[in-house]
């Protein structure tokens, strides 16, 4: 503040001079734009302690042959760590489980989620009950939802799923280890929904009225309404939520930990990169297999990520557009 | 609670969506973030400072952190740890109770790491010889024999050798067990049958399969996936029916005809006459289905005995006791006495703080005093206890106490039996060649990995989702690549 009080009072000084002017403004630019940033650099900093530090260790020991169940076996052994996991079948096995679990979960809760936020979006008496009952899943701890699903959902004493084929004569399923995929994918639209449907929600609300009205004076009816106006104004947030939710599921931990234990169909049919580092690391105690593919899976998840978030901006370029 | 911010800010509308593509708010969250995490952690290093602070200061009492396994027989040493207190006023036992996999896992991870944040941890007979071997454990076999009244020669020889590395105790005995049949009389009567004293799985899977009803399970037996749930059972059954982990090239047998003969008898005995949802199953859910009276018989720990004598008294009334069963039951062969053996165990890492009042708590917890003061306990944590519930399989003086022999009448003789004849030298036929010990595991580092992986094929084989020929080939495929890691297999 006091910096452009001074700067507006050698003003009328300047003005004779204006290529001594052009000299000092970066340097005065530039120190405003640190003095801005000033408060930032705490979290700066701290980020770069919690995240970058820990890559770099993890780069480190994914050149070494750390198993920690072995002693002496912590030696530079070149990229040998990184041919063990892209030849183990499991690992393999993992990038696909990532993929099917992450878009069906993403993809299933989007459309429910999207159908829910269509309904949320008339008013109706409760609505608002409705609406925090809707986005309580969200907001529980995903190791709490996995266990409230394994003992009331799929469990064999508790389970409400083996009750309801009961009524169908169909005998005890054993859900987590029959289906253990679609069951950890079930747990995950459960938490996902919400999230999918606030976002659709918010692309309802910022509808032009105007445009609704006009589309009702021409003719149309409620699904043509839908399919040619809403429609089209609601996808750039349904690619938001899309994206956003793909960038969590691929990270699911908890609800694995608790159901399946990785397990399922071949005996790790549940087992995604999160799970399978996990395994290398407390199972196996291999450090440097487990760093490894980290390493990989940090690499793989770079390159989605500069697309994804190429579109993501473009969206909000977009956005703001409007 | 960034995440919900965010989330929360999207839901606002547009004008709140757009303003997540706007800089000075992305930062003004991110500086919020930082500056909570950085109070938190903070506050964390002044909590930890109090701490060290009120232990220094008094000089007296004297806090001991301990990683336990969440059984009953643990939940009932917390529970009991007054009398603790009473002899040992300075010391504070402070428990971190996790169930199996998670406890395992932390305190490999703790111990191998040298990252020492337990006093004591509660081990088994798997790892101690192999951590010993490694340097990683506290030497026991000098302070215990100086302490006369712990009596060290009172521990049961095959469960002290399982803790012994070059002679020396690395861990003190718990509990210790092997595994036994259970069977309900009243229903075996009913259908005409009687249960030998030594029963063989053919004579077993015959009665599970005449006294199974939609209602009441011919046989309870684990299916759930782990190294210690259900590849522990299968194990013994392998070994009984001649068949291996490895031959002595280290040659993995997986395929081999006896495992598969053992795999298919298991899975086809589940799904004939086993309970239903077994693929979930473990020893609590198998207790209590026993125990409430939906399963004729069960296959598990010795320790279950003393479980179902207290805590379902009718049931227990009713219950018959086996040994293990054995033979193959595809060839008729008779097969090795296939009990396991196992013991939880506490053990001293190497280099943490307070050894010595720890080692005063790993006295208490595995002495004979101790022992003798649960069995005048009639409720432990609100729950019925009696003699019988005492931690079994540890010390002779137990089975030589009048009141042990007692209340322990009906299964004590096998408990005993079981565990004296287990044979973890060399667990399967004499003429088999193995390199490895261990009764339901192999005494190898490298062994957790690959049996969780085989036990995740075992689950999938009883739950359907793979037929057993599959389930073996991949176990086959995991094992191969486990010993040539580890440079056993050339």
């Amino acid at each position: 503040m006091s910096d452009a009080l001074a700067t507006a009072q050698q003003l009328p000084a300047d003005r004779g001079a204006p290529a001594s002017r052009r000299q000092r403004s970066p340097s005065s630019e530039r120190r405003k734009v640190w003095v801005r940033r000033l408060p930032l650099m705490p979290a700066l900093i701290y980020m770069i302690v919690v995240t970058q530090v820990p890559f770099l260790v993890t780069l480190w020991y994914s050149f070494r042959s750390w198993n920690s169940l072995v002693p002496g076996s912590n030696k530079f052994v070149g990229f040998s760590s990184f041919s063990t996991v892209l030849s183990d079948p499991m690992f393999r096995q993992a990038a696909v489980v990532t993929v099917e679990m992450t878009a069906s979960a993403v993809i299933l809760s989007m459309l429910l989620g999207t159908s829910l936020a269509i309904l949320i979006n008339r008013k109706f008496r409760g609505r608002g009950i409705v609406r925090t009952m809707l986005i309580t899943p969200f907001l529980v701890i995903p190791v709490a939802t996995g266990l409230l699903f394994q003992t009331t959902i799929y469990g064999s004493y508790f389970g409400i799923l083996d009750w309801i084929v009961s009524w169908f004569g169909i005998g005890q399923v054993t859900w987590a280890s029959t289906y253990a995929l679609p069951s950890v994918v079930a747990v995950l639209v459960w938490e996902w929904t919400p999230f999918m449907m606030l976002i659709v929600l918010a692309g309802l609300q910022s509808e032009s009225l105007e445009a609704l009205e006009a589309a009702g004076v021409d003719g149309a009816n409620a699904f043509q309404t839908f399919v040619s106006i809403s429609f089209p104004h609601l996808r750039r947030y349904i690619e938001l939520g899309l994206l956003l939710g793909s960038i969590y599921i691929v990270q699911t931990f908890g609800e694995i930990f608790i159901l399946t234990q990785g397990g399922g169909g071949n005996g790790n049919a549940t087992t995604n990169f999160a799970y399978y580092i996990y395994k290398q690391v407390e199972n196996a105690d291999n450090y440097s297999l487990g760093a490894a593919a980290g390493v990989i899976v940090v690499i793989a998840t770079e390159i989605i990520a500069v697309f994804a978030l190429r579109l993501l901006s473009g969206l909000f370029q977009v956005a703001e557009g409007t | 609670m960034y995440k919900m911010r965010r989330s929360l800010a999207l839901s606002a509308g547009p004008r709140a969506s757009r303003k997540l593509g706007n800089a000075p708010r992305r930062r003004k969250i991110g500086f919020l973030a930082g500056a909570i995490a950085m109070v938190a952690a903070l506050g964390g290093t002044y909590a930890g400072f109090a701490q060290a602070n009120s232990v220094k200061k008094s000089g007296k009492t004297v806090t001991i952190k301990i990683a336990i396994e969440s059984n009953s027989n643990m939940l009932n040493i917390e529970n009991l740890i007054g009398e603790f207190y009473k002899l040992y006023p300075g010391i504070k036992v402070d428990f971190d109770t996790l169930n199996e996999n998670n406890e395992r896992a932390l305190v490999e991870t703790d111990v191998s790491t040298h990252a020492n944040e337990f006093n004591a941890v509660m081990i088994s007979n798997y790892e101690t010889p192999i951590w010993a071997k490694n340097g990683w454990l506290q030497n026991l076999t000098p302070a215990l024999t100086a302490d006369t009244s712990y009596d060290i020669n009172d521990l049961l020889k095959p469960i002290r050798d399982s803790l012994s590395y070059k002679g020396n105790l690395y861990s003190v005995p718990f509990y210790g067990e092997s595994s036994m049949l259970y069977y309900r009389k009243s229903i075996l009567a009913a259908a005409g049958e009687t249960m030998p004293l030594h029963p063989t799985w053919a004579q077993v899977a015959a009665i599970a399969a005449k006294v199974n009803t939609p209602s009441v399970a011919g046989i309870c037996l684990r299916g759930v996936n782990g190294w210690g749930d259900n590849l522990a059972v299968m194990d013994t059954i392998v070994n009984t029916f001649g068949g291996s982990w490895f031959n002595d090239k280290w040659q993995p047998q997986l395929t081999s005809t006896p495992d598969e003969q053992a795999w298919n008898f298991y899975v086809n005995l589940i799904k004939a006459a086993g309970e239903s949802g077994a693929s979930q199953d473990n020893f609590p859910q198998c207790e209590t289905l026993y125990g409430e009276g939906k399963a004729a018989m069960w296959y598990d720990a010795t320790v279950a005995a003393g479980l179902i004598t207290t805590t379902y008294p009718t049931v227990g009334a009713d219950t018959g006791y086996a040994y293990a069963p054995t033979g193959n039951a595809t060839t008729g062969a008779s097969g090795v006495h296939s009990g396991w053996l196992y013991t939880w165990s506490l053990s001293i890492p190497k280099g943490v703080g307070e050894q010595a009042d720890t080692l005063k708590f790993l006295e208490w917890a595995t002495s004979k005093q101790y022992l003798d003061y649960s069995g005048t306990q009639t409720k432990v944590g609100g729950q019925p206890f009696g003699w019988a519930d005492i931690n079994p399989g540890t010390r002779y003086s137990t089975y030589s106490n009048p009141n042990y022999q007692k209340a322990a009448a009906a299964f004590y003789k096998i408990t005993l039996n079981s565990i004296n004849t287990a044979t973890p030298a060399h667990s399967t036929d004499p003429n088999v060649a193995i390199p490895y010990g261990g009764v339901q595991f192999v005494d190898e580092p490298w062994f957790i990995n690959l049996g969780n992986e085989v036990s995740n094929n075992l689950e999938a084989a009883i739950a359907g989702t793979e037929t057993v020929t599959q389930a073996l080939a991949t176990s086959q495929t995991e094992a191969k690549a486990a010993v040539t890691s580890a440079g056993l297999l050339k």
